[in-house]
């Protein structure tokens, strides 16, 4: 077992892990924050994308020891209780879910690819989406939806 | 999927990460674990100790030391893909950065960690092998083509880690890549340099390592021209075939992601 300490969502948190506990897991098991999903497994799917220390990472693919001392951000940490950061807003909007299991992932890779880069065009939403799979094959208004965020985001900095 | 257990130590040097790796038969280093950590949870590897060099900050920078850029092995890709000053002045090298995975494991990734695994399909052996680029380990400075030895193969012992890579700059250079588009790993990839070492080409994704095309070589030193390598095909035989593509495919593919890496290398510059 190791110790770990993370500040997940603004808190600090410090739990003992296995060491092979992935990140995804402490985060859904041990901190009961399950809005970060599970889908592929492999790396691929981009359904457990968090930030770590502002940059989005798979949390399928890191063990949580390999971060002790992070800042960690999930989708329930993005906005205040009962309210909406601006990308989900967009994805409500927009329609910018089916089954919205990919949802968590996407929103997550929006915010962090928008803050990258904050005059987004399509095609280059598509290319930093290709670490996110839609089962839905919903692609169209994902795109969409990261769009309109940017803007209103761009806006609101104006 | 879980892995089976190990332990882990995150030392504070790379002398200590040396004396770790050294101390324990099946220890493995880990820095973005982009490759180990799936790796593991297929349990096809299962190291007693994970020795953990991502935080070592004498692996992470990237400078430019005369005619060369020396990059540590623990950058990650994304910091290659947006570095201002590889952008100006090795701009090849940063745009194959950006082609690695996705955003999230661009964010992980290192380059030592990719040179030591040694994927058949991975982006920068072939950076490395055309720019002629030397790998400093913590024994000693290895040529780039003395390095790359075979499928996950490299010329390192066990208990050598790679410190730092140095990139020669160069006149023209240019990375083209057909990707799986599930992986984003290359199907078949291309690396054009030309500089003070001459024209050299080099490819990824289509053999079993990655390798030089010395016909493409010789033919761009004399007309480097996208139609120079138009009708130059290599071998099929010995190139990876799969369900994603034949190996006739591959072969197909590598004479027209050369074309493209010479186009985009003409038209930077």
């Amino acid at each position: 077992m190791s110790a770990v300490t993370l500040t997940v969502n603004g808190k600090s948190v410090s739990a003992d892990v296995e060491e092979r506990t992935l990140l995804v897991y402490f985060l859904r098991e041990h901190l009961r924050l399950t809005g970060t999903h599970i889908g592929c497994d492999t790396s691929q799917c981009g359904a457990c994308v968090v930030h770590v220390d502002g940059r989005a990472v798979k949390s399928c693919g890191v063990f949580a020891v390999q971060l002790d001392g992070s800042e960690v951000t999930t989708i329930e940490g993005l906005a205040g209780e009962g309210t909406l950061h601006p990308v989900q807003e967009a994805f409500r909007d927009n329609h910018g879910l089916q089954c919205g299991f990919c949802t968590p992932g996407m929103i997550m890779t929006a915010v962090d690819m928008i803050r990258r880069k904050p005059k987004l065009d399509r095609d280059t939403i598509r290319h930093e989406l290709e670490g996110n799979i839609c089962r839905c094959t919903g692609y169209h208004n994902v795109v969409s939806a990261i769009e309109d965020a940017s803007k209103r985001m761009a806006g609101d900095r104006a | 999927m879980i892995t089976y257990p190990f332990a882990y130590s995150r030392p504070k040097s790379l002398a200590e990460a040396e004396a770790a790796l050294k101390s324990t038969s099946d220890a493995k280093l880990i820095a973005g674990g982009q490759t180990l950590v799936a790796t593991m949870k297929q349990r096809l590897a299962s190291p007693s100790l994970l020795i953990d060099i991502a935080r070592l900050g004498e692996l992470r920078f990237i400078r430019r030391e005369g005619d060369q850029f020396v990059v540590g092995a623990g950058v990650r890709h994304h910091d290659v893909a947006t570095s201002e000053d590889l952008h100006k002045g090795l701009p090849a090298l940063a745009e194959l950065a950006e082609t690695i995975g996705d955003p999230a494991v661009r964010h992980m990734g290192t380059l030592g960690g990719s040179l030591a695994n040694n994927d058949p399909a991975a982006d920068y052996p072939a950076g490395v092998l055309a720019l002629s680029a030397t790998i400093t380990t913590t024994k000693r400075t290895i040529a780039a083509d003395d390095f790359f030895q075979g499928m996950f193969t490299t010329a390192l012992e066990d208990d050598e880690i790679i410190k730092q890579v140095a990139f020669p700059i160069v006149e023209k250079a240019a990375y083209a890549k057909f990707k799986n588009p599930a992986s984003r790993y290359a199907l078949a990839g291309v690396f054009v340099a030309k500089g003070k070492s001459g024209v050299r080409v080099a490819v990824t994704g289509a053999g079993s390592s990655v390798f030089r095309v010395a016909d493409m070589e010789a033919a761009l030193t004399k007309n480097f021209a996208p139609e120079a390598v138009a009708n130059i095909a290599v071998a099929a035989d010995d190139l990876n075939s799969d369900i994603h593509a034949s190996a006739e495919y591959r072969a197909h593919l590598v004479t027209v992601m050369a074309k493209r890496a010479v186009k985009a290398a003409l038209e930077r510059s």
